[in-house]
């Protein structure tokens, strides 16, 4: 029997098959120990680089990445970073989420003491190309509107986009993901207050 | 089909251009068309999933009934897509931070899949890798035109953040129109489908007007 007819059989079909699903999740798992490693170094270093860049220079003498204390917020845990200077706490680094436009929105954000913003950067964000991912620094300046800002800076009802009669800036086609962002920063500042003594303690 | 090598890349170009002529991948043409950027990005990505593929593809031809084909290809390019999704994350992280977005898209490019159907599974590796790198540079042609347009009505940029994908020495691609804020609605969906509908009728009126001079030229040698 050749092989172009033993190729017609039934039970090749399914063997075939079965045998390129194996070959596929071979390779996948190959591919995914041979760079696990390499992308959570990259990642961790991500994170060191956005740490240090939503903290101004000098807020800080520890190693805010060691320094940590873990919190809940809405179910989930939230790892703080805390900067501190002489040993007093000076600034709270932390992560919030929010759903935005096409997936959730990764925020890092530093408060200092007083509870003002003294940097925001998004960390992940499925956005769109080009309308949406305004939100990186590295394309536009917005997010560093929110530097300075605190829960009375703007009065509350004005912690929203222009459309929503806030003070934020709205991008043209894009108004889910800015509103997004500032809810989330919103967040990130009232869960500061409402945890304030657990992280300067 | 062909196994001339100049013809296929002619094909691919512009004869069969994925966009301009078969009306494939709308999808990511519509969606990330927004800049000249990001079409470069798409276009570049796509054309480097889309070789390798046809390579496979063309491989493993003689082994693959044609009863099962699609689910095999299928899972062999969903799996080429997502290791060079993670490869790309952990040894090229500051470009995969530019183009991250794009790379997972690239699955639901039926321009992919199509051109395994349509030319690797019946031709032999070498001329299915030239078959790939021309639908993949005509694709990245089509995309990055359209977003330099879009771009340009839109936003009054030409290749803006380019230096964010190629590195800074190509800095000098990027240019903007002074004084002019865009119009809106050429970044938004309908613009897209506005300016692909009107390359298109430029497309087939140019190739109209070509095959009337070729037939005068004809009739002129026939009298």
């Amino acid at each position: 029997m050749n092989f172009e007819s033993f190729r017609e059989k039934i039970g090749y079909q399914p063997v075939l098959l079965g045998v390129f699903a194996l070959l596929a999740s071979g390779a996948l798992a190959l591919a995914s120990s041979a760079t696990g490693e390499a992308i959570a170094a990259a990642e961790a270093k991500d994170l060191r680089d956005s740490l240090s860049e939503v903290l101004p220079q000098g807020m800080a003498d520890n190693d805010f990445l060691k320094d940590t204390v873990e919190l809940e917020k809405n179910g989930n845990a939230v790892t703080i970073y805390r900067a501190r200077k002489d040993g007093v706490v000076k600034a709270a680094l932390f992560k919030v989420v929010e759903r935005g436009y096409a997936a959730d929105i990764q925020v890092l954000m530093a408060v200092d003491a007083d509870g003002r913003t003294l940097g925001v950067r998004v960390l992940k964000h499925a956005e769109t190309p080009g309308l949406g991912d305004k939100i990186e620094v590295k394309k536009d300046a917005w997010i560093k509107g929110f530097d300075g800002k605190s829960l009375g800076d703007p009065a509350p009802e004005k912690w929203a986009v222009k459309k929503d009669s806030g003070i934020f800036d709205q991008f043209a086609g894009a108004t889910i993901t800015p509103r997004a962002v500032v809810k989330a920063v919103k967040g990130g500042l009232e869960f500061f207050a409402a945890h304030k003594a657990e992280i300067t303690g | 089909m062909s196994d001339n090598y100049g013809n296929i890349m002619k094909e691919g170009l512009w004869e069969q251009n994925v966009v301009f002529a078969q009306l494939l991948a709308m999808c990511p043409t519509m969606a990330v068309t927004t800049s000249g950027t990001n079409g470069l990005g798409m276009g570049l990505a796509t054309t480097a999933v889309l070789v390798v593929s046809n390579i496979l593809v063309s491989m493993i031809r003689h082994t693959v009934s044609s009863q099962v084909r699609i689910p095999v290809f299928v899972v062999l390019i969903a799996t080429l897509v997502t290791v060079v999704d993670m490869a790309m994350n952990a040894w090229l992280h500051e470009l995969y931070k530019v183009l991250g977005l794009f790379i997972a898209l690239i699955v639901v490019n039926c321009a992919i899949l199509g051109r395994a159907e349509a030319f690797a599974v019946k031709n032999g590796v070498g001329a299915s890798a030239v078959d790939g790198l021309a639908m993949g540079l005509g694709f990245t042609g089509a995309l990055t035109f359209i977003g330099l347009i879009r771009e340009f009505l839109g936003s009054g940029t030409l290749f803006a953040q380019a230096s964010n994908l190629l590195g800074p020495s190509f800095a000098f691609l990027e240019m903007k129109l002074p004084g002019y804020g865009g119009a809106l609605l050429m970044i938004l969906p309908p613009g897209g489908f506005a300016i692909l509908g009107f390359l298109l009728a430029g497309k087939r009126v140019m190739e109209r007007r070509l095959d009337e001079r070729k037939a005068e030229k004809a009739q002129l040698a026939a009298a």
